[in-house]
């Protein structure tokens, strides 16, 4: 989905957009695919009453959202080979990010994991920033057979700093497999999504951090599983 | 001379500029909302719930979505009364010039004494308000606002160690909430503030499992307005102290609604976690509401309906 609107307060790759929609009263978080100065570029997928009413829009729509929440990656950290790793609907934050690791001349490594091939989206987008683009399905229908790790583990990639969004067992294994510096971006479910309602918090080693501002970006050294 | 929309209102002598009060724990220590609007457009603050200790609270997921609400378990999660007198509090002074009103809470009679204490020694501290809805550790882990006799003894125990106006929150989720009430009038308390979230869950059918890790929360939002409504008045019309009326609202035309089941101040709740911009919008759409009802002065209709 593309919005058409003030994208100011947008200030880096990994933050999101909360979402209000017609008769339900929480907001939903959804995580910026790609911005410019006029628009934001979302993608989702239908899992529940919010995202089924968001695919019923029609284009021209107007849709009321809080813009430019969280903290997201941090471009300037990363190394010269940093690995970026999509699991599923976590893998749009990553399409930006990429842009911008590009655009700083790092040569960024995508790896993006889903269940079956008929879920994959954006390989060629990804491909089209002329990065190296590895894949891995459940089922072995598309790429490696198995999770992101084992598409690493099988194309014995090398790297040296790691950002990765998706499912928390994906995060948990590339946590447990590489003790590579990195940023995850975790998800949670949220009250406010912009911190006054405490209902996303989560303990780091450097104190209680609520996903939805001081998140959803955590550092690997912080994190307690 | 009368303002042609007078808002103000007064609570046991503190005046507001108007009766719109964000309620505790939606609204966090105002730092958030600042980026949203001027925080001193609001009549006061109620904020987060404090308790000695600090506290994470709850497990995730705290949030469930409901019909017209949510279900919220975060667990009293706070910095602990220390932390809100040295950095909370004067950091909510430097964007809010306003009342503040602090809102305790407590496991154990002790634990609202000593947090009184130390709240009412407080310049900047305007109203004190205590949330009895807590398990009484003491007692078997039942809430201290269930029973006339636990809740009057929090406040005549809070009341001894105190000089500020002192608001009991009562929680909605008892038989009979008019003896409740009274009960702490007798205590000594200087005014009520309710209601409090419903005891409420939800599941996650497709797992088969609580939506809320901690299996039940607080359900708060639009959906509880008339059972807000109706508790406001009730004990309104049985008391002879200042109401806070607190549940559901989310418009300007729900505060002369609860204000006049008897309510002096409403607080906002959920509403400012849907919309950050509630309050101020409530605030800003009050005029309208006088003109259309034809009220010159809000401070008017409290209570007018018998």
């Amino acid at each position: 989905m593309r919005l058409a609107g003030d994208t100011r307060s947008i200030m880096r790759p990994g933050q999101f957009i909360d979402i209000a929609l017609e008769g339900l009263f929480l907001r939903r978080p959804i995580s910026v695919c790609d911005y410019d100065a006029e628009s934001i570029s979302i993608i989702y997928k239908v899992v529940g009453r919010g995202t089924r009413q968001m695919s019923r829009l029609q284009c021209g729509d107007s849709l009321d959202c809080l813009v430019g929440l969280g903290n997201g990656f941090s471009v300037e950290t990363a190394s010269q080979r940093p690995l970026l790793v999509g699991g599923g609907v976590g893998l749009p934050p990553m399409y930006n990010l990429c842009k911008q690791l590009v655009a700083a001349g790092k040569k960024p490594q995508v790896v993006m994991g889903f269940n079956t091939a008929g879920e994959v989206f954006y390989r060629s987008e990804f491909e089209n920033l002329g990065v190296d683009v590895f894949c891995a399905t459940a089922d072995g229908s598309l790429g490696v057979k198995g999770f992101v790790t084992d598409a690493i583990g099988s194309f014995e990639l090398k790297f040296d700093y790691i950002y990765a969004c998706g499912p928390a067992p994906m995060l948990r294994a590339l946590y447990d497999r590489f003790d590579i510096d990195g940023e995850f971006s975790f998800e949670e479910r949220m009250g406010c999504g912009f911190g006054a309602c405490m209902g996303c918090t989560c303990k780091t080693k450097y104190g209680n951090k609520r996903i939805c501002v001081d998140g959803p970006v955590l550092k690997r050294e912080e994190i307690i599983w | 001379m009368v303002n042609r929309h007078d808002t103000s209102v007064e609570l046991c002598g503190v005046k507001l500029d108007n009766p719109v009060i964000p309620a505790s724990g939606t609204f966090g220590f105002g730092r958030e909302f600042a980026e949203f609007y001027d925080l001193d457009l609001l009549g006061a603050i109620s904020v987060k719930g404090t308790t000695r200790e600090a506290r994470f609270g709850n497990p995730t997921p705290r949030i469930a979505e409901c019909t017209s609400g949510l279900i919220n378990s975060v667990g009293l999660q706070n910095p602990g009364i220390d932390a809100v007198i040295s950095h909370e509090l004067p950091a909510l002074r430097e964007l809010f010039h306003k009342p503040i009103v602090v809102n305790i809470s407590g496991f154990s009679i002790e634990e609202y004494v000593e947090c009184c204490a130390k709240i009412d020694k407080e310049k900047q501290v305007e109203i004190i308000e205590v949330n009895v809805s807590c398990p009484n550790v003491h007692n078997g882990g039942m809430s201290f606002g269930t029973s006339p006799g636990s809740a009057a003894a929090v406040t005549e125990a809070v009341k001894r160690v105190t000089t500020k106006p002192v608001f009991i929150k009562l929680s909605p989720n008892v038989t009979d909430i008019v003896s409740i009430a009274r009960s702490c009038e007798d205590a000594g308390a200087d005014g009520i503030c309710l209601i409090n979230t419903l005891l409420g869950m939800r599941i996650d059918t497709m797992r088969r499992r609580p939506v809320i890790a901690n299996k039940m929360g607080g359900f708060s939002g639009d959906a509880i307005f008339p059972v807000a409504v109706r508790m406001v008045y009730q004990v309104a019309t049985a008391c002879n102290i200042p109401v806070m009326g607190c549940g559901g609202v989310s418009s300007a035309a729900d505060v002369v609604e609860m204000m006049m089941a008897g309510a002096t101040a409403v607080q906002v709740g959920a509403a400012n976690l849907r919309n950050p911009y509630a309050c101020k919008e409530i605030i800003e759409t009050l005029p309208d509401e006088m003109d259309r009802l034809g009220i010159e002065r809000l401070s008017e209709i409290i209570g007018v309906v018998k």
